[in-house]
């Protein structure tokens, strides 16, 4: 990591604001530790010439001013680095969720959506200690030296020597120090991580271990490794402990040198007792930050790993989105025009197999198609293609006349409602979860639609019917009911071409057949793309059906019948 | 999508979990009531030789730097009296000494005090884990959710920080403090006063006042905290959908409005948390201040030379060093004693299970077990998750126990397998009551998979034979084959070493309860439980599994619990529970007759 990633730096004005602020302060700060150093050797050594109170009234004055002064730059400093980490955090929370919702489901598929939730929450969280801790400490640890030095160089340039000559030890031996540790330091938090879920992983499978007699025996076992953990962190914490040590003995021998050599030429009279003291005070603050910024840097590592793993995200290209307008792609209308694919491959990146394999076929407008085949022929990768969720790897998809690559997703997607296989339930009433494509649907559009969907009847049931707030994905609903939700929601986008992942794998055959039958009555004239692995009973007009397998489509059948060969065995009894 | 702040749910369930609540069961009358960090700290009592060699050394450190700079202001203060060198060359040598003294000591408390925690923290890794065990997995219901049982994990871990900076850093700050005070009290009373009444007010008021600043901001910042994350996990999870119906940027105003309420709150928090900066920036200086008067009045009095002046005001100067570390160990502190409340929650929780002081032993051969008006209650009052059913599993017999969600289904197998006490009837095997065996022995004889079997972090392998490490290659083969596993294990380029991933990530939902299924037909108890082996299947490999079970369970005596009648038409006999009671029992044909289940 950087010792300060300048992206960090320039998330928007307010942040600027309060770091300028923070900057200002701890500089104003600097200012105010030079002049409390001075007035206090003033008055000590004032005091030792026998200067009465009255005297010295004014310097006492005056350093009560300084030290109130400091307190408050200390406050107020901290306050703002502290905005500064608020409106920095939020900046970056904005873009990071933005970017990763426009990167759309397949990039954010598997584990990308639960770590970016908790980056977005409690990993930027981090940056809190980067902003208010290691920020100020290395600003101070750059500005506070080179003032302390040079008031020194003005009261006594011989000690101004000395702590020029020693001061650079203290970063070069962090450097080299940390450069050493570095790789140790890393595989240590990493064997961490590994002994923290290996904990994890014995604890949640509890159960299974007590019921196979193995789980006493892991508390031994716990107790081996937890050791082993311990003596190999201490190998390195000791590395570490020596290397802070190499810097503290560093900078107290310079310190101790000052005193003593300053005391002996006070000895012989050829410096002041005041200018003495002004050094000696003076002399540990010119090491102190440089430590601290040390000691810091670590507290800040969390933040901005975090921060370093939000900028890749948002580094990631977003998919490409075609000019916009080049040529015809505003009227394509999808009631009227084929959709036809051509020799289309899809791979997915780790995956040796394409999921589809130079799939040829041409979707003509209202007509309903049956997609079937085993898991993982590329039923819905097929489904991803036409919804845009992927882009295939060779080969083209065309609607009328236009390339798919020349439409922009949102305006091809207004074409077209899709029924998952496990909808999402939004936290939100049930009217907005239906109104998802059409917020600005009156409620009695949203209510017909579910009166065709078979959803009206439990939705009114519901505490507060279409008001009711769902929540947890929905977690209060049957699976069933989830289903006619998303089938509510797809009819009242009045999209000519509809398409169903699977509606029915999860219900009981009644639901089934309900949901099919709504399919065949509401659709009637639109494009229906079914993906099933059962055949449903007949939808009540000519049907296509077709099979894929490993990504081929391996029968085109056109008379509405099922090919004996794939279909038999998952008939419906 | 709603941005109201307030309707999140799911981030009030993370982040507002009453304290110590985890458990169903009454808390033991006998519990510990002493302050949850105190007991921690009683897990410490083997390691207090170490812990007071740390404290020691930390004070050391400390003092040396206090000594450091007050010696250093004899220095100068002697010398500008222009002595003999004689005078001065004693504090000379000590300057010296202090200055190495400080650093070393400070390494050494360093190493003194992470020794102890990484200790002490083995020692609670262990004893939470024997009382897991035992509580597992009745006792652990509250714990179910994945992220509960992380955060307890985190919670333990956490304890180290308690004894690396709860402990040392307040007891070397008090005798630092106690030493910097007595020797300013010598020189001149009033000032080693004001110097007392500083450092009580920056060790102990400030740290008092940043933890409590600290806990009403966390407080504050909570429900904001947990909308955000409930609507971000909303909004990614539905990507999809979102993207489908062209809803993406209704959904991104929920996410601003979620963090522009968070934002808020933390502005807000800022000012909160850097008063204790100001405060103990303040307090430091007006000590300094006071002590410098009062000894610049006593030094015109004639009562103070500049010597001992320098040595007082340098010392107040220093000692503050030793208390600046304290607000934020006691920020720390509160949020340790959070999750030491969590671990004294676990250690209390009281035993879901009694076991015979002298347990019978366990018959060899076949198992006839039967439960007789069973009863159980996970609360005492609550409702019964079973409510007085009879059934026999007599040996050869293959039984199914149907039923929808919260029927009672799994209690019945927690009864049979002894991880729950029946509240009222009884249960036996071979004419004894079950709870006449100790637990661990009955789980001999009676096993099969758990309702969401654990797959580890560990080779197929591995994960197997755990069921009984000593089986050989052949065994392990023959159960994988039982059940469907064995083409698949053998067609990976790994084969058996191929990792099951965290939780099993590498396997599909359908491979996992094979998995678990091979474990229970390698264990080969004499009555096997399978609780709901298809769940967490595609309605494809739910029939092929259901189909493989039953031809590897023929002559078995089992007991299958499953939500619905697909495929059970070999089974001899089939029990459809209801609200915790059997509403029917029958075979197959009995059932799907019109008016059956």
């Amino acid at each position: 990591m950087r010792p300060v990633e300048p992206r960090l730096l320039r998330q928007g004005r307010a942040a600027r604001g309060y770091l300028a602020v923070t900057v200002g302060l701890g500089a104003g700060g600097t200012v105010l530790i030079l002049l409390q150093a001075g007035l206090l050797a003033t008055a000590l050594a004032g005091a030792a010439r026998g200067i009465g109170i009255g005297a010295l009234a004014g310097t006492l004055a005056w350093l009560g001013v300084v030290l109130a002064g400091r307190a408050a730059a200390a406050a107020g400093g901290e306050a703002a680095a502290l905005r500064a980490a608020a409106e920095v955090k939020s900046g970056l929370r904005r873009r990071l969720t933005a970017h990763a919702l426009r990167l759309g489901p397949a990039w954010l598929g598997g584990q990308q959506a639960g770590e970016i939730t908790a980056l977005a929450t409690k990993g930027l969280d981090g940056l809190d200690a980067y902003f208010a801790r290691y920020l100020p400490q290395l600003m101070l640890a750059v500005v506070v030296p080179l003032a302390v030095l040079v008031r020194i160089a003005f009261a006594d340039w011989i000690s101004a020597v000395i702590i020029a000559a020693t001061l650079p030890l203290i970063p070069v031996f962090g450097v080299l120090i940390g450069w050493h540790t570095r790789a140790q330091t890393q595989r240590q938090w990493r064997l961490l991580a590994l002994l923290g879920g290996h904990f994890l992983d014995v604890v949640a499978g509890l159960p299974t271990l007590k019921l196979f007699g193995r789980a006493r025996a892991q508390a031994e076992v716990i107790e081996e490794v937890t050791s082993a953990h311990r003596k190999a962190t201490m190998t390195t914490l000791r590395v570490a402990f020596l290397s802070a040590l190499v810097l503290e003995l560093t900078a107290a021998l310079a310190t101790a040198l000052v005193a003593v050599e300053i005391g002996l030429r006070l000895l012989y009279g050829h410096v002041s007792y005041q200018t003495a003291l002004l050094v000696l005070l003076l002399t540990p603050e010119a090491y102190l930050p440089l430590r601290n910024a040390g000691g810091q840097f670590h507290a800040s590592t969390e933040g901005a790993t975090a921060a370093q793993r939000a900028f890749e995200i948002l580094d990631t290209p977003l998919p490409a989105r075609p000019a916009p307008s080049t040529g015809p792609s505003d009227d394509v209308d999808l009631s009227r025009e084929d959709i036809a694919l051509r020799a289309v491959t899809l791979s997915y990146p780790g995956r040796g197999r394409p999921a589809l394999d130079e799939v040829s076929l041409t979707i003509r407008p209202g007509e309903q198609i049956i997609l079937t085949g085993p898991n993982g022929a590329g039923k819905s990768s097929l489904l991803a293609l036409l919804l845009r969720f992927a882009t295939p790897a060779s080969g083209t998809i065309t609607a009328g006349s236009v390339d798919l690559a020349q439409i922009p997703a949102d305006r091809w997607r207004s074409q077209i409602a899709w029924v998952p296989q496990h909808p999402h339930v939004f936290t939100a009433t049930v009217a907005e979860n239906i109104a998802l494509g059409q917020p600005d649907a009156r409620r009695e559009d949203i209510a017909a639609a579910a009166r065709l969907a078979g959803a009206d009847d439990f939705i009114r049931r519901l505490h507060r019917g279409y008001d009711t707030v769902l929540t947890e994905g929905g977690r209060t609903l049957s699976a069933g009911q989830r289903q006619k939700l998303a089938l509510a929601r797809a009819f009242l986008r009045h999209a000519p071409v509809l398409l169903l992942d699977e509606p029915t794998a999860h219900l009981d055959p009644v639901s089934a057949d309900w949901i099919i039958a709504a399919v065949g009555d509401q659709m009637a004239d639109r494009t229906v793309i079914l993906v099933t692995h059962r055949l449903p009973p007949q939808l009540g007009r000519p049907t296509r059906v077709l099979a894929l397998d490993h990504g081929r489509l391996t029968c085109i059948d056109d008379r509405g019948e099922a090919p004996a060969r794939t279909l038999t065995e998952e008939r419906i009894g | 999508m709603t941005g109201t702040p307030g309707h999140g749910p799911f981030g009030r369930r993370i982040f507002d979990i009453p304290n110590g609540r985890w458990y169903h069961g009454r808390r033991d009358p006998r519990a510990d009531r002493r302050d949850p960090l105190l007991r921690l700290l009683a897990l410490a009592r083997p390691l207090r030789g170490q812990l007071l060699l740390a404290v020691a050394a930390g004070a050391a450190a400390t003092g040396c730097g206090v000594a450091l700079l007050a010696v250093s202001g004899f220095l100068l203060a002697r010398a500008s009296q222009h002595p003999n060198i004689i005078a001065i060359s004693a504090a000379v040598v000590a300057v010296r000494a202090l200055s190495a003294g400080r650093g070393v000591f400070r390494y050494l408390e360093r190493l003194a005090s992470h020794d102890a925690a990484f200790r002490i923290l083995a020692d609670v890794r262990v004893s939470i884990y024997r009382r897991l065990e035992r509580l597992a997995p009745a006792g652990l219901a509250a714990l179910r959710s994945g992220d509960l049982l992380a955060r307890l994990i985190s919670d333990v871990d956490a304890t180290q920080d308690l004894f690396i900076r709860g402990i040392t850093p307040p007891l070397a700050a008090a005798l630092v403090g106690a030493g910097a005070v007595t020797a300013s009290l010598l020189i001149l009373a009033p000032a080693g006063a004001v110097l007392a009444a500083g450092l009580l007010a920056g060790g102990i008021g400030v740290p008092v006042l940043a933890a409590l600043a600290a806990r009403g901001a966390a407080r504050r910042v909570a429900p904001a905290r947990g909308q955000l994350a409930a609507t971000v996990a909303d909004l990614l999870a539905g990507a999809a959908d979102l993207h489908a119906f062209g809803a993406e940027e209704t959904a991104l105003a929920a996410v601003t409005a979620a963090d522009a309420d968070l934002t808020r709150q933390a502005r807000r928090n800022a000012s909160v948390y850097s008063l204790s900066a100001g405060l103990s920036s303040a307090i430091a200086g007006v000590t300094l201040w006071g002590v410098l008067l009062l000894g610049v009045a006593a030094t015109g009095d004639g009562a103070l030379t500049r010597v001992p002046l320098a040595v007082l005001t340098l010392t107040a100067l220093a000692s503050f060093e030793a208390v600046t570390a304290l607000p934020a160990a006691a920020i720390e502190l509160g949020q340790a004693r959070a999750s030491a409340r969590r671990i004294a929650a676990v250690l209390d929780a009281p035993d879901p299970v009694r076991e015979p002081a002298t347990p019978r032993r366990l018959p060899d051969g076949p198992v006839w077990v039967t439960l007789r008006g069973a009863q159980v209650r996970y609360a005492p009052g609550g409702p019964a998750a079973l409510d007085g059913i009879d059934l026999d599993l007599p040996p050869g017999r293959r039984i199914a126990l149907i039923g929808p969600n919260g029927a009672g289904k799994s209690t019945v197998a927690s009864v049979l397998l002894r991880f729950v006490d029946l509240t009222a009837g009884t249960a036996t095997l071979n004419g004894y009551d079950l709870a006449s065996y100790s637990a661990d022995d009955v789980r001999t004889k009676i096993g099969g998979c758990p309702q969401d079997p654990h797959i580890f972090d560990a080779s197929l392998r591995d994960n197997l034979r755990l069921a009984r490490p000593t089986a050989t290659d052949e065994q392990l083969a023959d159960a994988a084959a039982r059940a469907g596993l064995l083409d698949w294990i053998r067609s990976l380029p790994r084969g058996w070493d191929t990792p099951a991933g965290a939780h099993g990530t590498a396997l599909s939902g359908g491979q996992r309860q094979r998995l678990a299924l091979a474990r229970a037909l390698l264990a080969d108890p004499a009555l096997l439980v399978l609780d709901e082996p298809t769940a967490h299947c595609d309605p494809d490999s739910r029939r092929a599994l259901t189909r493989d079970l039953l031809a590897a369970t023929v002559g078995r005596t089992t007991l299958l619990i499953t939500h619905d009648l697909d495929g059970l038409d070999q089974v001899d006999q089939i029990i459809v529970l209801g609200q915790g009671k059997v509403i029917q029992r029958g075979s197959y044909a009995e059932l799907i007759r019109p008016g059956g289940a």
